[in-house]
């Protein structure tokens, strides 16, 4: 071949290639706005001020919201970050800074194993532990089902962050004659602040839409759910009972509620990304 | 202590009539460094400030310091040069403890500092008492202010004013005021490279240690920030002792009053700077130093 035609051969690669790739990301992107885009035409209308004040309406009366769902959800959440972020924040500066070449090792593939534990499998245990014991569904075991499985992501990113900082920084304040956790808490942990809160946001951001566990521990509440020991309505799980019922009205309320989750999920992704991107370029020099 | 250029190749060899020396060449006999141990070699009025007794140092199964022996002048400056991976580093991080951060390193030998076994003080209290400053410059991620204020936070017992008060003296002594006096709570990470290895040095002597260790100081310097860092440690020597690694032998000659020599784990010779240039006393010495090697 000419080096003429071996030119030529090679732009066309390079073209067919571009376009490959051009499409499957047009594809991802699509999706996405796909998704947002059908559930904003289908639910955003039904949003409205009473949407995310009021309590559900018994069908046939139009109106109504979920406002209970909302706070529901927020409360559930809040159990869940409470429980999963200290567990899996220690664990992950054990696994980095402590952990002893095979005890380190066998938590490290656990902590995989129960990330992919089903989170329906995970409901049925919280429903072992929390549920039957205390007789009734409540907020309490909605949280730890979501707090358990917020665990080893925590623990994770927590971890990857913290391998992340320079050895450099922990031999500087070990050697200024800093004891070892001292040097964790001043040096090493604010240094691996934003990944680490990024890491928990993103984490939060995926429990926020899980729906299995929550069926069978807070399992669902059309009124108000105050404390921690009732049943109590989430969104992921309004969804589902709205979704599969048979009433138009319930349908169009579940869209308003699946737009509405994924918008907060999608807040919670893209803040998490830019705080991380705003450390990044702090540190580049 | 007059400053020397490093000799040119075929200056005159030593007589082998120095004391303690061994035969040139003599690779079979145990190294017995000239002058190290002996007590004519510090001059009147030069203190010892640290004593290594036969330090062996382990990596795991491999040996990295073979019976290393000598003494470190106080308020003087001691010099380490060798080929790259001869343990001059490795050695330096004995004398701090700073070894012992990393798994599988074991040490048997006694080092001592005014006379007590560093093995036996606490380990922060020896971290403290000799500071280390390392090759690659690694100011934390906080404010100028604050990286110099570390170690005595750390330590504790201050008052704010006396913190403040530390912090301008060792910018000052590590001639770094001037340039940042205006902008101490600003980011470290916004000074050059030279800055950030003087802010460095000015957190290192914040804790005003009695022996201060540095790994390359100025290996990733530009020649002017090179100079700058070496006139301040030769004003430094007056109230600290000052230990370096450099393999850069001008500098070593420039800036130290006693120079020993690592090659392959062993400390080959370890004498007052001009012997090293100019009159080595063993040939590896002076293969090294006229540039035959490494």
């Amino acid at each position: 071949m000419t080096s003429a035609g071996r030119r030529r051969r090679r732009d066309a690669v390079n073209n067919v290639m571009l376009t490959l790739t051009g499409l499957s990301t047009l594809l991802i992107c699509g999706l996405l706005f796909f998704v947002l885009g059908y559930l904003f035409l289908k639910g955003a209308s039904t949003l409205d001020w009473a949407f995310f004040t009021e309590l559900p309406k018994p069908v046939g009366e139009t109106g109504g919201g979920m406002a209970n769902a909302i706070v529901g959800s927020a409360k559930m959440l809040a159990l869940a970050t409470a429980i999963g972020v200290p567990i899996g924040f220690l664990g992950g500066v054990y696994l980095a800074e402590y952990g002893q070449k095979g005890f380190a090792f066998v938590v490290q593939y656990l902590t995989d194993l129960l990330n992919g534990v089903p989170s329906i499998v995970i409901g049925i245990f919280a429903y072992t532990v929390v549920v039957l014991r205390m007789h009734h569904f409540s907020t309490l075991a909605g949280g730890v089902a979501l707090g358990i499985m917020m665990i080893p992501i925590a623990v994770r990113s927590t971890e990857e962050f913290l391998h992340a900082v320079p050895r450099g920084l922990r031999e500087g304040a070990l050697a200024l004659g800093a004891p070892k956790w001292r040097m964790l808490a001043t040096v090493v942990v604010p240094a691996a602040k934003q990944g680490i809160i990024t890491g928990i946001m993103l984490d939060l951001a995926r429990v926020a839409g899980e729906t299995a566990p929550l069926l069978f521990t807070s399992f669902g509440n059309q009124f108000w759910s105050p404390g921690f020991n009732q049943p109590a309505a989430s969104l992921p799980a309004m969804i589902f009972k709205y979704a599969t019922s048979p009433y138009a009205d319930w349908h169009r309320q579940a869209f308003a509620a699946g737009f509405v989750l994924l918008m907060l999920i999608l807040t919670i992704n893209v803040s998490a990304r830019l705080i991380l991107s705003r450390s990044r370029l702090s540190r580049a020099r | 202590m007059p400053r020397l250029t490093t000799p040119m190749p075929g200056s005159p060899k030593p007589s082998e009539e120095l004391a303690g020396s061994s035969p040139a060449g003599d690779a079979a006999a145990p190294v017995t460094v000239q002058g190290a141990a002996s007590a004519e070699l510090f001059g009147p009025g030069v203190e010892e400030k640290m004593r290594i007794t036969g330090l062996n140092f382990f990596y795991d199964k491999s040996q990295a310091l073979y019976d290393v022996s000598l003494r470190i002048p106080t308020n003087h400056v001691t010099a380490f040069i060798g080929p790259s991976g001869c343990g001059k580093s490795t050695f330096l991080r004995t004398l701090n403890r700073m070894f012992e951060t990393v798994k599988g390193t074991r040490v048997e030998g006694d080092v001592r500092l005014d006379g007590e076994d560093i093995f036996d003080l606490d380990v922060t209290s020896v971290r403290r008492r000799v500071g280390m400053v390392f090759q690659k410059s690694n100011p934390f991620p906080k404010s100028i202010f604050d990286n110099v204020a570390y170690g005595l936070r750390v330590n504790g017992g201050l008052s704010r004013a006396q913190v403040a008060e530390r912090v301008e003296r060792s910018l000052v002594r590590a001639a770094l005021w001037d340039e940042v006096k205006h902008k101490l709570h600003e980011s470290a990470y916004g000074l050059s490279g030279g800055q950030q290895q003087r802010l460095c040095i000015a957190r290192a002597l914040a804790v005003d240690p009695e022996v201060l260790l540095l790994d390359e100081p100025c290996s990733a310097l530009d020649p002017i920030a090179t100079a700058k860092i070496e006139e301040l440690l030769l004003g430094l020597a007056d109230s600290c002792t000052i230990v370096i690694v450099t393999h850069n032998m001008q500098q070593a000659a420039r800036v130290s009053d006693y120079t020993g020599f690592f090659l392959m784990g062993k400390l080959v010779e370890f004498d007052r700077t001009e012997q090293i240039f100019q009159a080595p006393a063993r040939k590896e010495t002076e293969d090294y130093v006229t540039g035959r090697f490494g």
